[in-house]
């Protein structure tokens, strides 16, 4: 249907506009763009591994859009049941469904937009030696679906709340969980006293070793479907306390 | 246009809308009353399909609210409380967001966006953000996105609300204007507007529909309506009352105001006697020239809507 289409792509616009309007956009820009330089290049000790490839660009990622991701997507729905302009929305006629997916794909593009900024980082590399583009590739494929999977958990935790600073708060809480959860004092927490498998569904959780997967360069079905599958439960729940929220 | 069934609705424990029902339709402008807290932004935010209903049937244009949500929303223009609007966006630009989710694009809407900012006064401030309107720019942007896309149907909670006198004058003039191709429901507690615009008037009270009916039906259920007001010179209200109070038909009769020059006096008929109307004014002329008394002023009160108002609305209370 032409409607649906039309629909989203002018609440994308919409939430384009929003962003690159107020100095939201820019601020988040140059500080995701000066902490990964220093990230990289301080901490990863770039030109110490004496390697051509991005594994000490790429293994900050994560660590940055745990909070800074949560920053953009804090007052999506926040924001609307703040000002009341939800109620605006959604007496519009579309879907929620409509609402909820041109809202993420607007966060998508920057996104995206702030990730391809970065291109200085590769055509340093490219000068430096003969890295291997597909494993760049990959690890940029990886990046944005950990960022965009971080965008749509900060979208549910802001559709529950009308306060930014709560949004940002648990969605920045959930995204470190999502770090942990394969990590030793992660899991050592389960190991004494759960069963094995409780164990291995809590590790199963890490967004790291879905990412280190891209990073090498394979990209496999399943780190695909971990993440498609996080955004599509975090959208689903968006929805579905929009729909039972909206009055309050 | 709009039928409303049975409708309901709980918040927690409490009824804020409790077995309403009522129609608009096209051509008519429905005014509607209640004191705060009664259930009238509940009940339009059913309508408009913000909240679902508990129970009852909602229909616009033949599309039920929950079925066909979309189609019956296309046909509906919404101006919701306190006019909420996107404060980083200018007044164009939200207007041309609001117009293509609502089906209007192109040069369409171009011309749609250009008819509103004439017709809401808004050339001054077309360029601004949003946040840096004052309240009355303010709510004109919010009503100008309700009819961008010249909707059949139009749901106002209260359109005039923060609006200077002038303004108000404004809005419901364009209400009136456009209410001869719409239906119009709009939520008030200013009862001179009902006066000015509405041509059908419903009272909820504690979200229970308390009265129904055409604006001049109302007032006539006033106390005070159809009494009699003469004023008359150099008589003292001692020296008179007895005299009007003898006129066949009048119930009672009460001084408004007294000096030295004149007499302002009440005169009540009787309830239970129909048609009085004209009758009684006439009757109290006669009297006063039998009486020789010097007239100043004579009127029939039609009754007000406040009277009407406060009555229904508190004794529902107790």
């Amino acid at each position: 249907m032409s409607g649906t289409f039309s629909n989203i792509s002018a609440v994308t616009k919409k939430e384009l506009y929003s962003y690159f309007v107020s100095p939201v956009a820019y601020v988040f820009m140059i500080i995701f763009l000066i902490l990964i330089g220093f990230f990289t290049f301080m901490l990863g000790g770039f030109f110490q591994r004496n390697e051509a490839n991005l594994d000490s660009f790429f293994l900050w990622h994560p660590w940055l859009y745990m909070f800074l991701v949560p920053s953009v997507g804090m007052r999506v729905w926040s924001e609307e049941r703040r000002s009341g302009t939800l109620e605006l929305l959604f007496t519009l006629p579309i879907t929620a469904w409509q609402a909820i997916l041109g809202k993420f794909i607007a966060g998508c593009l920057f996104l995206l937009l702030c990730l391809s900024l970065t291109f200085p980082m590769v055509l340093t590399v490219k000068h430096l030696g003969d890295p291997d583009t597909g494993a760049i590739l990959c690890g940029y494929i990886g990046s944005f679906l950990v960022a965009i999977t971080f965008l749509a958990i900060s979208g549910l935790t802001s559709s529950l709340t009308r306060n930014q600073v709560i949004s940002f708060i648990i969605s920045l809480v959930l995204c470190l969980l999502l770090i942990l959860a394969g990590w030793p004092p992660i899991t050592d927490l389960f190991v004494k006293w759960a069963p094995i498998w409780v164990v291995d569904l809590v590790a199963a959780f890490s967004i790291i070793p879905h990412f280190e997967g891209l990073q090498r360069g394979v990209i496999d079905s399943r780190d695909i479907i971990y993440y498609l599958s996080l955004i599509f439960f975090s959208l689903f729940s968006t929805s579905v306390v929009l729909h039972s929220r909206k009055a309050s | 246009m709009i039928n409303v069934e049975n409708l309901n609705k709980w918040f927690g424990s409490k009824r804020a809308v409790n077995n309403v029902s009522f129609n608009v339709n096209k051509g008519e402008v429905l005014g509607f009353l209640g004191p705060n807290g009664a259930g009238k932004s509940t009940t339009m935010r059913m309508i408009t399909g913000y909240i679902p209903a508990d129970e009852g049937k909602i229909t616009v244009g033949g599309f039920d609210i929950d079925e066909d949500p979309v189609k019956a929303k296309s046909l509906m223009g919404y101006l919701p409380e306190n006019a909420p609007a996107y404060g980083d966006m200018t007044v164009t630009a939200f207007l041309r967001f609001i117009a293509s989710l609502r089906g209007v694009s192109g040069s369409e809407r171009t011309i749609a966006v250009e008819r509103v900012i004439e017709t809401c006064f808004l050339q001054a401030v077309r360029h601004q953000p949003i946040e840096t309107l004052s309240k009355g720019f303010l709510h004109r942007t919010c009503f100008a996105q309700s009819i961008i896309h010249d909707p059949e149907v139009l749901i106002l909670d209260e359109p005039t609300d923060g609006l200077d006198p002038n303004q108000k004058h404004e809005v419901r003039n364009l209400i009136k204007r456009m209410s001869e191709r719409k239906a119009i429901i709009l939520s008030t507690h200013i009862l001179e507007e009902v006066d000015a615009v509405c041509s059908k008037v419903i009272i909820i009270n504690n979200g229970k529909l308390v009265a129904d009916g055409l604006p001049a039906e109302l007032k006539k259920r006033s106390a005070m309506a159809d009494s009699v007001i003469v004023k008359l010179n150099n008589v003292k209200y001692a020296d008179i009352s007895s005299r009007l109070e003898g006129i066949d038909g009048v119930d009672s009769v009460m001084c408004l105001s007294e000096n030295e020059h004149s007499c302002e006096t009440r005169v009540i008929p009787k309830k239970t006697d129909g048609n009085y109307q004209n009758g009684l004014a006439e009757k109290v002329y006669h009297e006063a020239s039998d009486a020789d008394w010097e007239i100043c002023e004579l009127k029939t009160d039609e009754g007000r809507l406040d009277d009407v108002f406060r009555s229904i609305t508190t004794t529902d209370d107790r």
